[in-house]
């Protein structure tokens, strides 16, 4: 497959600070003794890209994560000919359509129709091609009832709709969207997501810029952690995301040591002394996502021998709703006998099937009965958890509960025509049952 | 349609040509978009492009042609100056409104891509409405005054060209400059102010003593108001050598604003 973008050592410096700004500073200046104006040049340039180098190919979608400031967008302003590089060279094949702000160049004094037809041509559709989705594009904003009337009358809203509407009907070969996630409401926001998976439909080659990193790990099989001007990770979208968020987050251990805590009883003959959450692998989580394999180890001190303890712990929400109990009497575990000294026990979750909040554990360190508590200590440990692509929908996973469980739906018994959306279509891994009726597969 | 594009430090010449006729229809789109706003009210829009030309005559007249006595070439002053004014009028609005287009839509030029030529020449294009009007006002009072027609009518659609060139050439020499320096926004109302003086508007060339001539030539809308009255009205004194001349500036004007604003239009989005 071609290479639709090849950027190659690309570098961008800006200038800061005043410089001067009118023809008089420049002029007076100018006079100024030159190592006096020298000193002044020290520190005033950034360099925004440094030696950047990447390439996609045709048709891939591609996200692009990373902070503030990191330099994603001046990158898709050079890939969009607003700006050019101070040096290195970039490639680009096919028609390319940037949407890196909706709404550019409406005018408040014109209608609604008038903008439409402006906001087409400036993002470069020809008049005959918007003319021709003219309906589309007014029904698809859900502003029809006010289309003549001038845009200063519209709410914040209906602008971006309509702004929106004109460009999610371009139709280039790429696209470059840039955070135009950020504004709008959830439904404005599903709108965006749903035109950009069919034009990923398409087979069009879609750079998506976001700091809605659910939406980004659902579009996208690849993404570039831009970090300070430099490529940080260019990879699956996964790995690079939870890289970045890990970067991002407080560098915290998801490991606390346990000293002497309040909330803490028991006669203490055997004690806990530290909670570690790992990946299988025995790695400390730097975060932690709804759905991730954990394994939570309980460190312990001995200072006698102990026969027949049960470990054990409770979750509980931030609204102290308790989630679980587990504990090693549950599964009828019987530790004979525990030697004085160090040690730990893990416990092994193969999905950790929480939605993303802060929990708490209490730890529970009792005699096989429950009489006998050796150390119970209430809210031990605080972990938080991440949101992931829980049913691989893109959805974010807010205000859906405490846990969620693995699932599929089946449709089968629905009577007459089925109609799945294009995301249902998306993995065919999934094995989605034949529905009884020749469904009429709606791929927009 | 896929071409492989190369961006590095600015877009070629040849380039930039193709994507200017790729983008034609932008063109058009900013000047509907200036006149759209400008004749909300389509009467009052009207009106002022004539006001605009006809309120200087008439003060002119009564000021130089009634009190202070210039002459006029031997035809009446009214008609002089107007036939004058009315490209003055085009050239002087074009400065202003493109001198500030660049700057004016900032927000357009940070966001999205398109030849940035195309906002001085939406302006250029857009003056030409209210050209046309003043024109017709032109025509109306050549019928009043009974002036002869003359074969040299039909060189009119040059004087025209050659008032749009030199506008929009000097638009975009200022509307890159502004990016760069702001003040000249502020200079820029001044310096027209001085250039209408300094062109034989409301007197004629004529007046000026010989040995100066040759220093008005350098002044490109000499060209274009003497070409104006020499294409319209009979009987102009015309020096036809110093009017080359006079030409010729506004062709290098032209050409050096255009290469200039080639020239800074990769650093627009940056400084703008």
């Amino acid at each position: 497959m071609r290479s639709a973008i090849h950027v190659d050592k690309l570098s961008k410096k800006y200038k800061i600070g005043r410089g001067s700004q009118t023809l008089r500073e420049h002029l007076t200046s100018l006079m100024v003794f030159k190592n006096l104006r020298n000193k002044s040049q020290q520190d005033t340039t950034l360099w925004a890209l440094r030696d950047v180098c990447l390439s996609i190919q045709e048709g891939e979608t591609v996200g692009i994560v990373g902070r503030n400031g990191a330099g994603k967008s001046t990158l898709l302003k050079i890939l969009s000919k607003i700006t050019y590089p101070t040096s290195g060279a970039v490639k680009v094949s096919g028609r390319v359509a940037s949407l890196l702000e909706v709404g550019t160049g409406f005018h408040e004094e014109l209608t609604g129709r008038e903008n439409v037809f402006l906001n087409g041509s400036i993002l470069g559709m020809s008049k005959k091609q918007v003319r021709s989705q003219f309906d589309t594009i007014v029904e698809y904003s859900g502003v029809e009832r006010f289309i003549d009337t001038p845009i200063k009358r519209y709410s914040s809203g209906m602008r971006l709709r309509l702004g929106f509407a004109v460009a999610a009907h371009l139709d280039p070969d790429i696209l470059i969207v840039d955070e135009v996630l950020s504004v709008g409401d959830a439904a404005f926001q599903r709108k965006c997501l749903d035109t950009i998976e069919s034009l990923r439909a398409k087979a069009r080659t879609i750079l998506f810029v976001s700091h809605n990193l659910t939406a980004v790990e659902n579009l996208c099989e690849r993404s570039i952690w831009i970090d300070k001007g430099k490529v940080c990770m260019d990879g699956k979208s996964s790995a690079v995301i939870r890289e970045y968020m890990g970067s991002v987050r407080q560098v915290k251990d998801a490991s606390t040591a346990l000293g002497g805590t309040e909330n803490r009883r028991g006669n203490g003959k055997i004690q806990f002394t530290q909670v570690e959450l790992l990946s299988p692998e025995g790695i400390p989580y730097k975060i932690i996502r709804s759905g991730d394999a954990v394994v939570i180890r309980l460190h312990y001190c001995a200072h006698e021998p102990i026969a027949f303890p049960c470990f054990g712990f409770r979750i509980y929400t931030e609204l102290e709703t308790m989630v679980t109990e587990v504990g090693t009497s549950l599964h009828n575990i019987y530790i004979s006998r525990v030697e004085p000294g160090e040690g730990y026990v893990d416990l092994e979750i193969e999905s950790l099937n929480l939605m993303a909040a802060k929990y708490k554990l209490t730890l529970l360190l009792t005699d096989m009965p429950g009489h006998l508590v050796y150390d119970i200590i209430e809210h031990a440990v605080t972990f938080e958890v991440e949101a992931a692509n829980l049913y691989q929908s893109g959805r974010s996973s807010e205000g859906l509960g405490i846990v969620f469980f693995p699932q599929k739906w089946n449709l089968a018994g629905m009577s007459g025509q089925a109609k799945y959306a294009p995301s249902n279509l998306k993995n065919p891994s999934q094995s989605l049952p034949e529905p009884a009726s020749q469904v009429g597969r709606t791929t927009t | 349609m896929s071409e492989t594009l190369a961006i590095e430090q600015g877009l070629g010449a040849r380039r930039s040509a193709s994507d200017f006729w790729r983008y034609r229809e932008l063109l058009v789109f900013f000047a509907w978009r200036d006149v759209k706003v400008r004749y909300r009210q389509a009467l009052l829009g009207m009106a002022w492009a004539v006001i605009q030309p006809l309120f200087n005559m008439i003060l002119f007249a009564f000021l130089f042609g009634r009190l202070a006595h210039v002459p006029s070439n031997g035809i009446p002053y009214p008609i002089f100056s107007y036939c004058a004014l009315v490209p003055w009028t085009y050239f002087a609005t074009v400065l202003n409104l493109g001198g500030n287009c660049l700057t004016g839509n900032a927000s357009l030029i940070t966001k999205v891509y398109f030849p940035r030529v195309l906002l001085p020449a939406g302006t250029a294009l857009a003056g030409l409405l209210d050209f046309s009007i003043a024109s017709l006002m032109l025509v109306g009072m050549m019928f009043y005054y009974h002036v002869q027609l003359s074969w040299t009518m039909l060189l009119a659609p040059l004087a025209v060209l050659y008032m749009v060139l030199l506008a929009m050439g000097v638009s975009m020499f200022l509307a890159a400059l502004n990016v760069r320096y702001r003040d000249i926004k502020h200079v820029l109302p001044f310096m027209i102010q001085l250039w209408m003086f300094a062109t034989p508007i409301i007197y004629p060339a004529t007046m000026i003593p010989r040995q100066f001539r040759p220093l008005l030539a350098l002044n490109p809308c000499w060209g274009m108001v003497d070409g104006f009255r020499a294409c319209l009205l009979p009987h102009q004194p015309i020096n036809f050598a110093l009017l080359g001349v006079s030409m010729g500036v506004a062709v290098v004007l032209f050409t050096g604003g255009a290469y200039y604003f080639h020239a800074m239009e990769k650093s627009f989005a940056d400084i703008i």
